[in-house]
């Protein structure tokens, strides 16, 4: 009757938001006086879940999981939730695990809420505090079925350390047949992403063109942090879609934005809402972002940033 | 082959979001609705897919006759016929067996849903279809190739992309990047004029059991004030992001 936690991982290490899933699993455990256990897909040492709250590791180690497959990896979490006999899954919010989600709540009939930001308010009945309206507005939602699928949101809960250990054991689930192959995969793996990012630099049309980027990706090295955009910028092709944040775009829950050259649209700011802290720089002081942001710099972008660089290097060297 | 394009009927973009009866009920009061960002990206593919290598198209959405000018938008902007499953949406997993009847009924080879909502967010719909009609499935899908019986798609993933190859029948999740923003349809008078002749037809609900309730709403606490820093001195917003903030 343990909770269960999908711990994802990549080439065999545990991804940040496995350790925070795993945290936000022994909150819910604990609520229900009970213990939490763990699968793992193709990780060599999961000892470090111990440090967060999992009592038990299930380790799957196959190869035909390599690669994320979406209806295979959420076969084999039910297949763990059934051996359990679990009431609740808790999972991620990364693309992947969005993917496998809806699949693993029709297998185990399944109540699913996505984006939660809190630990349940209440376990009888499952409450659970949720983003709606793309970040506008939190969404109160009780899951009324026998068990249950949470999906944790990034950075929302964070990480709690436990002292304790993960008994692991190994387990072998069946794999269905994939039904979808995946060809390539092309992924830069220096840069960070806008979902893993802790700080994430975005830059608007006041940039003027792409050719003026490289700033905004030095400021965003010397932080650790991913790259966005706003839509203007994605819809002229100065940037990838993939870096557009908004409410067509990606949604950030970023510890910290900072937004360059981009006037704050309704839109935009929907989409980086549930970022905890908020840095604007333009140079309009009636851009309605100024509105939304903790903190702000009427200025210049071409002159501001690169001045930011230089001393936050500095900063960084004495640290 | 025959595709059905799952339509969500949601705020404009633009929306102030309120609610009402003691912040249970979302506030429908001078909201202007349209078709889903992330469905009208699939239409249009759609469009493209009957257009080139012709293709029947349905457009169907589960929801009350209030949601009927948004079906008959996707009329103007081409499709053949819409269906409105004649109940009001409560949650995703009640939605997602709504429409498994409809496809398992209509036989349709490709199903495209937008990846989510932009207003309730769930995400959950096109993968529990998927799931339901044991169909394959491609989520964040930001392009798609059919050939007979065979699809290739592209899908975003976390810091980059992945190219796929599966099979019909097929349900996606699609998003920008599916196609192009400039190619959205805006629907001409020629083709609001033939909607209306168009079939829009009402099927029962087949009563599918919500497995979610939402009990209330809240929005986010007022913001406090910006604290302006001056551009001569970044050392200060260095110290306050270092300091206060806790964030570098």
């Amino acid at each position: 009757m343990s909770v269960l936690v999908y711990t994802e991982s990549e080439k065999g290490k545990f991804k940040k938001v496995a350790l925070e899933v795993a945290s936000y699993a022994k909150a819910v455990a604990d609520n229900m006086g009970t213990t939490v256990t763990a699968i793992t897909i193709n990780v060599e040492d999961a000892s470090e879940l111990g440090h967060y709250g999992v009592d038990k590791v299930l380790k799957v180690n196959n190869a035909q999981l390599e690669t994320f497959n979406a209806k295979a990896y959420a076969n084999a979490i039910q297949q763990a939730a059934e051996k359990e006999s679990v009431k609740v899954v808790v999972i991620s919010s990364s693309a992947d695990s969005k993917y496998l989600a809806p699949i693993l709540a029709v297998g185990l009939q399944a109540g699913y809420a996505s984006n939660v930001i809190e630990a349940p308010t209440s376990t009888a009945p499952f409450t659970v505090k949720r983003t709606a309206f793309t970040n506008k507005a939190f969404e109160m939602t009780e899951i009324n079925t026998d068990i249950k699928v949470i999906g944790v949101s990034n950075n929302s809960f964070g990480l709690v350390e436990n002292t304790g250990n993960a008994a692991a054991e190994d387990f072998s689930p069946s794999i269905p047949d994939l039904g979808v192959t995946v060809e390539s995969v092309d992924k830069a793996t220096d840069k960070v992403s806008i979902a893993d990012a802790e700080i994430v630099v975005s830059a608007g049309r006041g940039m003027k063109g792409p050719e003026n980027w490289g700033m905004i990706e030095e400021l965003a090295d010397v932080l650790g942090a991913a790259t966005a955009c706003s839509k203007p910028v994605s819809d002229l092709g100065w940037r990838p879609h993939s870096e557009h944040v908004g409410q067509t775009g990606k949604p950030v829950a970023a510890n910290l934005y900072i937004a360059i050259g981009i006037s704050g649209a309704i839109q935009h700011l929907a989409g980086i809402n549930a970022s905890k802290v908020k840095v604007v720089i333009n140079t309009d002081p009636e851009a309605p972002f100024f509105k939304a942001a903790d903190y702000g710099v009427v200025g210049d972008a071409f002159e501001v940033v690169p001045q930011l660089i230089e001393k936050l290097k500095t900063f960084k060297a004495q640290q | 082959m025959k595709i059905l394009v799952c339509i969500s009927h949601v705020p404009d973009t633009t929306s102030k979001i309120n609610f009402t009866e003691n912040d249970t009920k979302f506030d429908t009061n001078g909201v202007q609705f349209v078709i889903n960002p992330n469905d009208e990206f699939g239409l249009t593919r759609a469009m493209w897919f009957k257009e080139k290598q012709g293709a029947e198209l349905t457009v169907v959405n589960v929801g009350g006759a209030e949601t009927e000018p948004t079906l008959r938008k996707a009329l103007a902007i081409g499709a053949d016929t819409a269906i409105r499953v004649n109940t009001a949406a409560t949650d995703g997993f009640s939605v997602a067996k709504e429409l498994a009847k409809v496809v398992e009924d209509g036989g349709y080879d490709l199903v495209i849903a937008g990846r989510e909502s932009i207003d309730y967010n769930g995400g959950m719909v096109p993968g529990m279809l998927a799931a339901l009609t044991n169909a394959n499935f491609v989520n964040n899908c930001i392009s798609l190739e059919v050939d007979g019986t065979k699809a290739k798609a592209v899908r975003e993933i976390d810091g980059g992309k992945e190219t796929v190859s599966t099979t019909l029948p097929l349900v996606i999740g699609g998003q920008k990047g599916l196609v192009e923003e400039s190619d959205l349809r805006i629907p001409n008078m020629r083709g609001i004029m033939m909607a209306r002749k168009k079939p829009l037809t009402l099927l029962e609900s087949v009563n599918a059991k919500a497995a979610t309730t939402s009990v209330g709403f809240q929005k986010p606490a007022a913001k406090g004030a910006v604290t302006l820093v001056s551009p001569d001195n970044l050392d200060e917003l260095i110290s306050l992001l270092h300091n206060e903030a806790k964030v570098i």
